[in-house]
Parts: structure tokens; C-alpha cells; sequence
């Protein structure tokens, strides 16, 4: 089944060409040497100069970046222990209907998922008497709920796939039940809980839709400063700004192909050795 | 674990609190705008605007629906024959399926501009062999066509996980029993691929019908979805209680394509994770 | 695996934290290029004895309304005064008054027009200047020219109690004159149908309708409902006939991309446009003043009474007036402005534009905007939405019952092939 048809290497070729033609005229005209986003006239670099000097978009860039951590962060230490508590639960009705509310972020448009929660913060912060509620608290507790889900969702697999008995086992070995938990549940769990953190954290940088009903004036993602951005006169230096991810990501994302290859090939001689 | 149920519960509370804030309580907001007017008294007034977007609604599932359906012609032989490449092959194409998914979206779609427009990359290509730039931009066309780029990957992905983990066996044992291949797709591979199929569907209608900037940029106001209209609500118009009354009208609506779309896909609570990648 | 995902979550942080710094080191950079000084000593002290440092204000403007090139007018308030700017901007007055009525959100500085500043004082919603923070307005503004705009009186105060001017300007018809050879004299021109596709108009339905209201011989600020019907209904025609596309700042890429024949717009973002074109060494746009008349509007910095700095928020509008961040303004929007200091200085290069400034005679027929009614604004605003709504065609309906019946017939097969299944199985 390895063959792969000349007709199929050319159907995928042409998939990747319609997916990656956006990034290879945004990466062409980032270099335009006017500030024309339609026509090429020279080549300069002086777009990736200017957004070096542009503070509002290095500023909302620390501001991802860091929203993006945090967020993660929070969402996977909650979410795994959400997971725990979910997994633990033996009434049945009740677990289904924790199940069924975790469900909702992901299930519901984002849109009204945004907008649910720049109404509960417009309305808790007109009931506290604040005029300047939007802002990073509610823009971080947004994505940690909607991160929550992903975070649960790749945990749980995991979780399920543990042997409860070897925990009690060590229990029953004199094992305090918070380190039995480090010692045999939380090993087996980790791949989980780190898919799910990337995840997040990956949502969270390229969260629009959401962010936009919920940012503050003092705290703009990049998102939503592309926005603004795309809402005014388009110069190639957003372009550059993408080039310059696009790169970054493609970079990270051959790092991970490598290790991963690497790490699959130790697997199969030690599987190969371990059959011997 | 069982037998601790006080520590069971103090590990359940901050998530079920939380759940309970930010999850339900902005769902009972929503609720609570759409049936208050702009002083807070209870009124119906919204409700019975809804009406009047019914146009809109018909519009955003028909978009919607043909971009769904086209991502899913288009993605479902490329998830077939990925499936059927060498291994390392089939790694690297993963991660190239994923990354646009890291980008900003705002720009990946703002790039067709520049791709689609009357000056653009495609027209002046045209125009060098002599044929007059064609209107590919601020149509319905082109707003189809933002949608399926940026949501193929999603596409995509659940298809390719479950035809990779498909079982060679089976469909070998179906050859042997005298299957043709067409038979074998028919037969084997597509029933095998259904909850593929559902999960891919999911996660591309639903943005579809919800978008607003894809529109907002490729269909230039020609093409006014839900979206744009509620987004209008919030961000121009001023009136969070129709907004909010649409996007009420929006969740109940997409629920009720998820239910149907569950159906289908026999899902027991065993795989409740299934719309996960 | 797991190693190398830890690693991975390692690089990502260390490419954080490098992103982080690199920005920290560029903000320093250009603050070191600033080295030529262009304020005076006095203006020098005068900011840095405010007391602001250490403070944040939060400014609300419009796109493209602030010099961030020549001087980068946010960045110099910011090192004069040591007060951090939040600067974000909205689309239209409709978008800034949704985001603040809203709540949730608190500005300093918001930059409205006319009519949305008339709403906005009604409603208790801006607060008095204190022009002694202001000294700049007695000096610089040109109260001859254009203090008649401000001198309205609103629940006992005039608009002068709460608002500056920015600038000023009128609407103004653009065309591509490759493919229009005659001056159009009308407005009329964009609801002809040989330039279908090629026409830009406003997304805000204040500046739509007011076109129509135009051609209709309206009142723009009409309190009839049957007024804004007929001109809804000349815009909806219009929408049918030559499929215009609604556009706000977008407008600049798609007019000097040539690709348009006709656009509506702000008198001074046509000079910015043409400027920009020469740049290109191109010159294919021209206006023209429709004989029905134009709007004529101003912009004003006001200050909501969200605010939590109202001094700086002051100092932020005295800023603004300063000679040397006036022209740089002046210099980058293009619109007209009303800055005395600005229109004496020689180096000034919009003096003689007719666009800008144009003669009484060009734009006879010019109306002010004002606040309507609220229940008139709701309507406008469904009848807009209606506008730019659904144009129902038969294919889509078509579309979406086949859609319909396609599920229903799929889950009718599925239900029988279940029962069967079981059936099967049980037996």
C-alpha cells in the first residue's frame, strides 16, 4: 500500500499549492519595495525595518505572547485537575452533564461564545459600578474557558487508559495517595496534559473572534491589532509581520518533525531489540 | 481515588465553579439581553425581530452547507491518498496540513486580496495571455472560497487520523473476497471513515455559518451572514439585545445541526472526545 | 516524545522571551533616533511639570487620524509627559459610540464628529474641558473661521464646553478618470448602471443615506420616517443596480489599486490618495463636489466621562494643539484643519488646495449633520441593515431546501439501516 499513485502525488501537491498560496505572495510582496499590497515594484526590506520600529505592534506581540502563557498555563493546571475530578466522579448523570457543559466552548460558534462573555463582563462590571472592566483579566479568563475543553478532552483519553489499580497498589505499598499520584498517575498522564497545553497555548495565540468582544484599550492582542490593521490602509508591513511567524512556525515545526523522527527510530530498535 | 470524596470534591470545585461563571452564566446573559430592552425592562421586541433575519439565517446555512461540502469533496481523497504514503512522508505532510492553521487567520484571508483582486497576482496572469480581468473578488464566489481555505485543514485532519488508523486488514480481506476498488471505498473505507466524516463537518460548518471577517474582506458587504449582522449589533449599531437575541437564535440552530449530525455517528459517551484531532 | 515536547515548550519560551526583549530594545532605539529636538524648552518644561508620569490615558481615535510617521505624535506626547498612551481606533462614529455606551470600557480621549458629539452631550455622556489645562485653544484655534460649528447650545451649554476641534472637512465624489472622462456634476453617477462592480460607497449608513437624502433634496437630519424610507429605497435601488461594495478605510488600497471607477469619501483622503498615486509616479483620480451638495462635518476631541485621567487627557488635547504636532497632523491626515498656527505657516502644503479647503461657491448646497431622534437613529440603522441584507436569490433557497431534504432522506436511511442491524443482531 506504500505505492502512492502519480495521480495522487500530484492531487496532494496541488492541495498544499491552493493552502500555501497565500503565504507565498504575502511572503513575495512583504518585500515589496513600495506600499503597494496589489503590485510589485522593487525589493526592499524596509517593511521588516519599520515593523521592528513599529512599538504599538511589538507591544501587542508581547502582549500574545504572554496572554498566551498565562492562559495555557492556567488552563492546563485546572484542566487536568478537572479531568481527575471528572474521571473520579461515579454518579453517571452528573458526570455526563459536567461532560456536556465542558462540550459547550467548542460546540458554539465563537462568535457567541465572545459575545456571552463581553456581556457578563459589561453587566458584572456595571453591577460593581467599573467602567474599564474589559481588559487583560477578562480577555485571560475567556481563553482559559475556552481552552479548558481542549485541555480536558486530551487529558481524559489518557487518563482512562491508567490501570486505577496500580495506584491502589501503591496505596496500599504505605504510598501517600498525593505522591501515589505523582508517582504512578502523573507520568502516564503527562503526554496528555502536554498535547493539551500546547494546544492551548496554540488556540490562544491565534484567537481572534473571541478576543474581539473581550479586549480592553490597554491590553491589544496581535489579533486584533492585524484587525485594525487590515481595517486601515494595508501596507506590506503586515505582510512582513506574517512572513516573519509564518518562518518562525515552519522553523519549530521542522525542529519537532526531527526530534519526533529521531525519537520514533530509537522506539522501533528498541522494540526490535526487545523481540530479539 | 474512590474512596476520597472530600478531596474529590475539592478538586471538582474551582472547575465546576468556573464552568459555572464563565461557561453557563454568559449563556443566561445572553438570554437575559435578549429578552430585556436597552433600559433593562423585559420585552419581547427582539424576539419578535428575529423574524426579519430569517433571510440571513437561510443564507449563512446555504453558505455554510456548500462550503462544508465542497471542503469535504476536496479534503476526503487527499485524507485517502495521504493515508497511503510512506510514513515519514505522511509526518511532514501533517505538520504542513497544521501550520496555516497557526497563522493568523485575519491575514491568510486578507492575502487573497492580493491573490483575487482586479490587479491581483491571478488577473494580471490572465491579462498577460490576453484574457480581461474576470470579477473574482466581492462575490459570493470568493467568499466560498475563504471559507474553504481556512477551515480545509480542519477537514482534513480528523479524516487523515481515521484512515491512517484504519485497519490494512480489512480492506485486504475485502480484496480478497473479491472486492474491486471502487467496491472497497464504497464498502470498507467510507462506512470506517463516517465519524471522520462528522467530526470534519463539524468543525468546518459551524465557523462557516458564524464568520463575519471572511465576508467583511472577500465579499466586500456584498454577502451579509449572521455573522456581520450580529457582529453589527455589538460593534455599529448599538443594539446588544437583537445581538443577542441572534446569537441565541445562532447556538439553538447550530445545536440542533450537531444533534443531527450525531446521529449519524452512533456516538456512545465512550467518544465523547471524538471531535478532537 | 515527551522529552522532546518539554524541549519544544522550552524553545517556544525562550522565543518569547527573546520576541519580549527584542521589543523593549526597539522602543529604545527610536527613542534615541529622536535626537533633534523640535519643541522648545518652555513646551519641554511645561509638559514634563504636569505630573503625568506614571500614568496611562486612553485614546480613541479614528484610523488613520494621528501622524505616526513624521513625528509619531503619540510617542513624543509619551516622552514629554512619561504618561503611557493606549491609542486604538474605531471605523466610523457608530462603532466608537457602540464600543463606549457599551460599558466595559473606559477612554480618555474620543475624536467624534458633529452629530455623534451633539448624542453624546445629551446623554450626559461627555465631560466639561477645563481650558485652563488648554492654553493652547486661545492661542491657536481658529475660532473666526470655525467657531460657528461649535457655538450651538446643548441642555444650557455649548459644544465649545466640550469638545475641540480637530478638523474639519466635507464628503466628496471620487472618480478614476481612465474610465470616467467628464467631471460628473452629480451623484447620480453611482446609479449608473454601466459602472456596476466598480463603485465604492460608505459602510456607515450616517454618510450613505446622506447621498441619497442629497438627491432626494432632504434634510439630512430629516425627523420623517417617510424620508428615510424614500432614501432607503434609493439606496437599496442602487445596491440592485450596481452592486456597489461598502467600504471604510479600505477604500485607499482599492481606489489607487485602479481597479474602482467611483468611491465616496472624506474631501481630505482624496489628497492623501492622490498624493500617494504620485508617489507612483500615477495620476488617474480626480473629485468632484455633486451639485445635490456634500456634508460637511468636524471632528472634535472630546473627553467621556468614563475617563479616570482627565488631566492628561487635557494636556493630550493642548498637545495636540502645539504648532509643530498640528502640522504634522495636518501634514499626514490631509483633512482641513483648524489650527491658526498651521494655516499661517508657509511650509504648510494643503493651503492651496481646493479640495481641502474648497470655496463656498463649489460646495453651495453643503449640509451639517445633527443629532436625530433616538427612535429615527434606531430606524435608520434596521433600514440600513435591510440595505445591506439578503438579496434573495433563487438559487440559494434551492440550495438550502436540497440541503434540508438531503439530511432528512440520510437520516431516514440510517434510521432503517439501524433497525435492521438490530434486528440482525438480536436475532
Amino acid at each position: 500500500m506504500t505505492k502512492t499513485s502519480k495521480l495522487a502525488k500530484f492531487y496532494i501537491a496541488l492541495i498544499f499549492a491552493f493552502l500555501y498560496a497565500p503565504m507565498a505572495v504575502m511572503t513575495v510582496f512583504s518585500f515589496n519595495g513600495s506600499a503597494s499590497t496589489y503590485k510589485m515594484s522593487g525589493f526592499s526590506t524596509q517593511w521588516y525595518l519599520r515593523l521592528f520600529n513599529d512599538e504599538v505592534t511589538m507591544n501587542a506581540l508581547k502582549n500574545t505572547i504572554i496572554l498566551a502563557v498565562v492562559s495555557a498555563a492556567i488552563a492546563t493546571a485546572m484542566g487536568t485537575l478537572a479531568t481527575i475530578g471528572i474521571n473520579s466522579m461515579r454518579n453517571k448523570r452528573l458526570r455526563s452533564g459536567v461532560m456536556s457543559v465542558t462540550n459547550i466552548p467548542m460546540m458554539n460558534p465563537e462568535i457567541v461564545t465572545g459575545i456571552s462573555m463581553m456581556l457578563l463582563f459589561v453587566f458584572a462590571g456595571t453591577m460593581l459600578g467599573r467602567k474599564d472592566s474589559l481588559g487583560f483579566a477578562t480577555i485571560l479568563i475567556a481563553h482559559v474557558t475556552f481552552q479548558l475543553p481542549y485541555v480536558i478532552l486530551s487529558v481524559m483519553p489518557k487518563l482512562r487508559q491508567t490501570d486505577s489499580r496500580i495506584y491502589e497498589a501503591a496505596q496500599d505499598l504505605g504510598c501517600h495517595p498525593l505522591k501515589a499520584f505523582f508517582k504512578v498517575v502523573f507520568p502516564q498522564i503527562l503526554p496528555g496534559i502536554v498535547s493539551g497545553a500546547l494546544m492551548a497555548f496554540t488556540l490562544s495565540l491565534d484567537d481572534f473572534i473571541i478576543s474581539y468582544f473581550t479586549n480592553g484599550p490597554a491590553f491589544q492582542t496581535l489579533p486584533i491589532h492585524i484587525f485594525s490593521m487590515t481595517k486601515k490602509r494595508v501596507k506590506p508591513d503586515m505582510y512582513a509581520l506574517s512572513t516573519l511567524i509564518f518562518v518562525a512556525i515552519f522553523v519549530l515545526l521542522i525542529l519537532m518533525n526531527i526530534a519526533q523522527a529521531k525519537s520514533d527510530k530509537k522506539q522501533r530498535v528498541r522494540h526490535r531489540d526487545g523481540g530479539i | 481515588m474512590k474512596r476520597s470524596s472530600l478531596a474529590q470534591k475539592i478538586i471538582n470545585a474551582p472547575y465546576i465553579l468556573w464552568a459555572a461563571l464563565f461557561v453557563i452564566a454568559p449563556l443566561i446573559m445572553v438570554l437575559y439581553y435578549a429578552l430585556t430592552d436597552s433600559t433593562g425592562a423585559f420585552s419581547l421586541d427582539s424576539v419578535k425581530q428575529i423574524g426579519d433575519y430569517g433571510g440571513t439565517f437561510i443564507l449563512s446555512i446555504s453558505y455554510g452547507a456548500v462550503a462544508t461540502l465542497i471542503s469535504l469533496v476536496i479534503a476526503y481523497p487527499f485524507a485517502y491518498f495521504l493515508a497511503h504514503t510512506k510514513a515519514n512522508f505522511q509526518r511532514m505532510s501533517v505538520m504542513l496540513v497544521m501550520l496555516p492553521m497557526w497563522m493568523s487567520f485575519l491575514i491568510r484571508t486578507y492575502s487573497w486580496i492580493t491573490i483575487l483582486g482586479e490587479s491581483g497576482v491571478i488577473n494580471s496572469a490572465l491579462g498577460k495571455i490576453g484574457i480581461g480581468p474576470l470579477p473574482l473578488l466581492n462575490n459570493g464566489g470568493a467568499v466560498i472560497l475563504g471559507m474553504v481555505y481556512n477551515f480545509l485543514p480542519y477537514m482534513i485532519l480528523p479524516l487523515y487520523t481515521i484512515m491512517a488508523k484504519m485497519d490494512v486488514r480489512l480492506i485486504e480481506a475485502a480484496q480478497d473476497l473479491g472486492c474491486g476498488k471502487l467496491q472497497v471505498i464504497r464498502k470498507v473505507v467510507f462506512p470506517l471513515s463516517v465519524p471522520g466524516i462528522a467530526s470534519g463537518i463539524t468543525m468546518v460548518f459551524v465557523p462557516c455559518v458564524s464568520t463575519f471577517y471572511i465576508t467583511q474582506k472577500l465579499g466586500g458587504g456584498q454577502v451579509n451572514l449572521i455573522g456581520d449582522v450580529i457582529e453589527a449589533q455589538f460593534q455599529t449599531a448599538n443594539n446588544y439585545n437583537l445581538g443577542a437575541a441572534l446569537s441565541l437564535v445562532l447556538m439553538v440552530m447550530i445545536l440542533i445541526c450537531l444533534g443531527i449530525l450525531n446521529y449519524f455517528t452512533d456516538s456512545d459517551d465512550e467518544v465523547n472526545g471524538g471531535v478532537l484531532v | 516524545m515527551k522529552k522532546i515536547i518539554c524541549i519544544l515548550l522550552a524553545l517556544v519560551l525562550v522565543i518569547a522571551v527573546f520576541a519580549t526583549g527584542c521589543a523593549e530594545n526597539e522602543t529604545e532605539e527610536t527613542e534615541e533616533e529622536a535626537e533633534e529636538e523640535i519643541f522648545s524648552a518652555e513646551t519641554l518644561e511645561y509638559y514634563a511639570g504636569l505630573g503625568l508620569e506614571g500614568t496611562t490615558l486612553n485614546v480613541y481615535n479614528w484610523g488613520e487620524y494621528i501622524d505616526d510617521e513624521e513625528i509619531d505624535v503619540i510617542s513624543q506626547f509619551e516622552r514629554l509627559t512619561g504618561c503611557e498612551v493606549n491609542y486604538t481606533t474605531f471605523e466610523s462614529n457608530e462603532n466608537m459610540y457602540s464600543k463606549l455606551s457599551g460599558g466595559g470600557v473606559s477612554y480618555d480621549i474620543i475624536i467624534p464628529s458633529d452629530y455623534m458629539i451633539e448624542r453624546l452631550i445629551k446623554e450626559g455622556m461627555l465631560v466639561e474641558l477645563d481650558y485652563e489645562n488648554i492654553p493652547n485653544y486661545d492661542k491657536y484655534f481658529d475660532k473666526e473661521d470655525y467657531g460657528y460649528f461649535v457655538d450651538d447650545e446643548i441642555n444650557g451649554h455649548t459644544i465649545e464646553d466640550y469638545g475641540i476641534i480637530y478638523n474639519v472637512g466635507t464628503t466628496i465624489l471620487i472618480y478614476n478618470t481612465d474610465y470616467i472622462k467628464e467631471k460628473p456634476d452629480s451623484w447620480s453617477i453611482l446609479w449608473d448602471e454601466q459602472y456596476k462592480g466598480k463603485v465604492l460607497m460608505f459602510n456607515n449608513p450616517r454618510d450613505s443615506f446622506a447621498i441619497a437624502q442629497a438627491m432626494l433634496g432632504q434634510d439630512f437630519n430629516s425627523e420623517s420616517i417617510e424620508d428615510w424610507d424614500a432614501a432607503a429605497n434609493l439606496l437599496l435601488e442602487q445596491r440592485q443596480k450596481v452592486k456597489p461594495t461598502y467600504v471604510m478605510d479600505e477604500i485607499f488600497n482599492l481606489m489607487e489599486s485602479g481597479d474602482y471607477y467611483l468611491g465616496v469619501y472624506y474631501a481630505g483622503d482624496f489628497e492623501l490618495m492622490r498624493s500617494d498615486l504620485e508617489e507612483k509616479g500615477k495620476d488617474f483620480l480626480d473629485y468632484a463636489f455633486p451639485k445635490e451638495g456634500v456634508n460637511t462635518f468636524y471632528d472634535a476631541m472630546c473627553i467621556p466621562n468614563s475617563t479616570q485621567n482627565k488631566k492628561g487627557a487635557e494636556a493630550f488635547i493642548n498637545f495636540m494643539l502645539e504648532p509643530e504636532v498640528a502640522l504634522a497632523n495636518a501634514e499626514y491626515i490631509y483633512y482641513a484643519t483648524a489650527n491658526k498656527a498651521v494655516l499661517e505657516n508657509e511650509d504648510y502644503s494643503l493651503a492651496e488646495s481646493e479640495a481641502v479647503y474648497p470655496p463656498e461657491e463649489l460646495i453651495a448646497n453643503a449640509q451639517q449633520f445633527h443629532d436625530i431622534s433616538s427612535e429615527n437613529l434606531q430606524y435608520m440603522s434596521t433600514l440600513w441593515m435591510k440595505v445591506k441584507g439578503t438579496s434573495g436569490s433563487g438559487v440559494l433557497y434551492i440550495v438550502f431546501f436540497s440541503c434540508i431534504a438531503a439530511v432528512v432522506v440520510v437520516i431516514i436511511i440510517t434510521a432503517l439501516k439501524k433497525k435492521r442491524m438490530k434486528k440482525y443482531y438480536n436475532i
